[in-house]
Order: C-alpha cells, then sequence, then structure tokens
C-alpha cells in the first residue's frame, strides 16, 4: 500500500520526492479511479482507510505467478507469490474471492500446480482462475482442466454473478494460430453472445482473460485477435471492466464504457512496449524487484456504477 | 633483442590467420544457405534465428531456446511439434521430403520460421 507517511521516509532516506512521484506515476501505484458514465476520475491517492470506505463488492485480481521459474529476473517466483499472498491476508477489508488472471504455473507441470495452490489457498478465498499459455502446456490441457475446469465449458470458459455484478472468465491462450495473437474461438465467442443476451444492459460487466483483449503491442504478441467481436456483445453494457495479465505491468485505457487493465505479475516484471529487444523476463536490481509485482484490488459501489481498481506493488 | 625471428613470424601469421577463420565460421554460420545436414535455428528474444533456412532433404534441424521463456517448435501443418523447450531446451526434426515448412511457437505465435527443403540430388549451386 502506498501512503504518505512511508513516501516521507524515504524521501528523508535521499530519494527525491520527485523520483517517488514519477516512478509512482509510471507504476499506477494506489491511485484511486473511478468511472462515472464512462468518464475516468482519479480520486486521488488511495490509502487503507479509503479502501476500508469503500465498501460494497471487493475482489482481488492475481496474475502472473509463474510458479517454477528461477531464472535471474527472479529466482524465486513462488517466494514473491508467498509474499504477495502475505499481503493478502494482511488486508484490512476482506476481499469477497481472488480472480487469478494465468499463468499460474511457468511449465505447466503437477509439481508447479501443486505449489500453487499450496501457497494461494492460504488467502482462504475463493478463487477464480482462467489459464495463460503457460498452464496449457501439456497436451489436451489436462491438468489445467483437472483442476480448474470443473463446471466450465469447452477450453475452460464460464461466467457467475456476485452482488449483481456479472463476472465472464475467457480463455485466448489455447489453438493459437500461426503469426497471430491472443485467440478466442468461434465456440467460446457464440457462448459468450448467447451467456450475456438476457442480461440488463444496466448490470455491470467484469472479463477476465489472460492475453490483454485491446491491442496493446502486437509485435510482441499483445493482444487477441478476434476480441473485436467480444466486445461487440459488450458494447450495449453501461459498465464493462476487462481484466488481463500477460504483459506483467500496469497498464489500462478507458474506450467508451469500457475500462481495460493489465495487472502486475506476481513473478517478475516485462519490459514496456518496444521498450527492449523482447518482451522476455526483465532484470531489475534486487532492491526494485517488488516495486514491480504485485496485486489488483477492484471496488465496486453498488448503485453508483463505480469502479476503484487500486494496484498495490510487494514494496512501494 | 627487437628482431622477429621468421619462425615466429611465421606463427604470428599463422595463429591470427586460424583465429579469423574461427571467427568467420562463428558468424556466418547463422546466416548463410544451410547445405550440411545438420543446422541449428538459435531461439533468442522471442525470434527464430535464422527465420528461414533452407536444406537437403535428409537434413536434421536442431532449436536450441536460449531465452528465460519457454518456446515450443509446432509445424503449421501438425507435421511436427516439440514438447515445451525451457531454457537451453532442444528440439530436432529431420526433413526427409522436399518442400517449404512453415512453423511458429504454439505459446508465442507471433514467432514464426520457415525451413526450405531441396532435394538431396541434382543442382549442387547455392543460391
Amino acid at each position: 500500500m502506498t501512503d504518505h507517511g512511508h513516501d516521507n521516509e524515504k524521501a528523508s532516506d535521499g530519494v527525491s520526492r520527485r523520483k517517488i512521484l514519477e516512478c509512482m506515476t509510471w507504476a499506477g501505484t494506489g491511485v484511486l479511479w473511478t468511472i462515472s458514465g464512462g468518464v475516468p476520475r482519479s480520486l486521488g491517492i488511495i490509502d487503507e482507510a479509503m479502501a476500508q470506505e469503500a465498501g460494497g463488492l471487493t475482489f482481488l485480481q492475481i496474475s502472473d505467478s509463474h510458479v517454477g521459474f528461477d531464472k535471474p529476473a527472479n529466482p524465486n517466483a513462488l517466494g514473491t507469490l508467498e509474499e504477495a499472498i502475505n499481503r493478502v491476508k494482511a488486508m484490512p477489508v476482506k476481499p469477497s474471492f481472488m480472480i487469478h488472471t494465468g499463468d499460474i504455473t511457468h511449465l505447466s507441470k503437477l509439481s508447479e500446480f501443486d505449489d500453487a495452490d499450496r501457497i494461494i489457498s492460504q488467502a482462504r478465498l475463493d478463487v477464480h482462475y482462467v489459464p495463460g499459455e503457460h498452464d496449457v502446456i501439456d497436451d489436451e490441457v489436462k491438468l489445467y482442466r483437472e483442476r480448474y475446469g470443473r463446471g466450465t465449458k469447452g477450453a475452460g470458459w464460464y461466467s457467475f454473478d456476485a452482488n449483481g455484478v456479472h463476472f465472464v472468465g475467457l480463455v485466448n491462450v489455447v489453438d493459437l494460430k500461426a503469426g497471430g495473437l491472443g485467440n478466442l474461438g468461434n465456440e467460446q465467442l457464440e457462448w459468450l453472445e448467447s451467456d450475456l443476451k438476457d442480461r440488463s444492459a444496466s448490470t455491470p460487466v467484469v472479463v477476465f482473460a489472460h492475453i490483454p483483449l485491446w491491442t496493446i503491442y502486437p509485435e510482441w504478441g499483445w493482444g487477441t485477435d478476434d476480441s473485436a467481436r467480444a466486445l461487440a456483445h459488450l458494447k450495449r453494457f453501461g459498465s464493462v471492466t476487462v481484466l488481463n495479465g500477460h504483459i506483467h505491468q500496469v497498464m489500462q485505457k478507458v474506450e467508451g464504457n469500457v475500462t481495460f487493465h493489465c495487472a502486475r505479475s506476481t513473478a517478475f516484471p516485462q519490459p514496456a512496449p518496444g521498450a527492449a529487444p523482447s518482451p522476455g523476463p526483465m532484470k531489475v536490481d534486487d532492491g526494485k524487484l517488488r516495486s514491480m509485482l504485485g496485486i489488483t484490488n477492484v471496488t465496486f459501489r453498488r448503485g453508483q456504477q463505480r469502479l476503484a481498481i487500486i494496484d498495490t506493488p510487494l514494496q512501494s | 633483442m627487437y628482431i622477429m625471428n621468421s619462425t615466429t613470424m611465421l606463427n604470428f601469421f599463422a595463429a591470427a590467420a586460424l583465429q579469423l577463420a574461427v571467427l568467420a565460421g562463428a558468424t556466418t554460420f547463422p546466416t548463410a544457405p544451410a547445405r550440411a545436414a545438420d543446422t541449428t535455428v538459435k531461439i533468442g528474444n522471442f525470434t527464430f534465428a535464422p527465420q528461414g533456412v533452407t536444406v537437403k532433404a535428409g537434413s536434421t534441424v536442431t532449436w536450441d531456446n536460449e531465452d528465460d521463456i519457454p518456446h515450443t517448435i509446432a509445424s503449421s501443418t501438425k507435421l511436427f511439434k516439440s514438447k515445451v523447450l525451457d531454457t537451453d531446451g532442444k528440439f530436432s526434426f529431420t526433413f526427409t521430403t522436399p518442400g517449404v515448412y512453415e512453423y511458429f511457437c504454439s505459446l508465442h505465435p507471433h514467432m514464426t520460421g520457415t525451413i526450405v527443403v531441396e532435394a538431396a540430388t541434382g543442382s549442387n549451386i547455392a543460391q
């Protein structure tokens, strides 16, 4: 969590306040956004007290745990996942549930899924998963489906309702085509259309999937080929929030009534689009790593069509 | 004494020439049209290098993942598919039939490459 007292401590250690603010701006840390009539408005820096006041439905997003990753960018991805879960356990207001936007594991190994479960379950929250491409490496997507696929359709898509908000988990990491980006496919898009068909346009909708459903940087595969078809089905809804992972950094865009948001990884950062020769794991100074990993807290205030997305690094 | 005798000079030039040859071999190997039976395609920075390779029928192509992220080698026509290759992981496939073989990484499908397989007999003219 970002709070002013902590920043001041840092400032007195010789890091300029300007530098801290630059860092916070880049990371999107602790800025509370509200969406009203499709117009985003920053309410300023969040602190724990404001989070407590928020009320309504609060849920968490974690993403890209990459359990099993042990390369120089973070030799202990399981350890940083545990730090993230410890943050969740310490939250003053217990969220209703958690969503995980994929890349739970690094190599879809049984031991990696086991380790991830062992740590994530310590949060004692229901977790709604969608797979990342790292979770479906084994043929037939057997391990992911056995563990997380109960009650889902196709490669693992599903929807559920909570506090009047409709949640849709989509899978855009299977059956990828040469030269293409993420892929939803006809079967899933038809299911989405029928899933949304009878719902009132005033129902807030949250869609979550691993690869961004907006084109961020196709040169690195950061987009989904047929996402426009999914968004067409969502167009008539007054409040749509799209939560993704995959790019291991906070990024946000608002288009009409749709807010797109990408969360940090709990494992390792990736470079800003085009800022490096490839999107590979970015090695940063050990002291800086935890400022680039983190979790996301999302709050709906019922009846106000308000939504707040708060990204919290493991260490600010 | 500062005069170098002729044997030392020869040794010096021989060593220098050898070093040049090694350097030339190291730098041209990945980009030259592959004529040998065995060819390596390196995976680095989410790209296949070289992206296009020409081999004779019967040649074996080996992919070597030098990235810190796993990749796969998947034929666009499903002729071949590797298991996931973690860092330093390798996959080999022997191409017996002439043709153009497109492939990609099934995890990062923007990564694509092509293997052109020429008939083993016939023209020896390198293109």
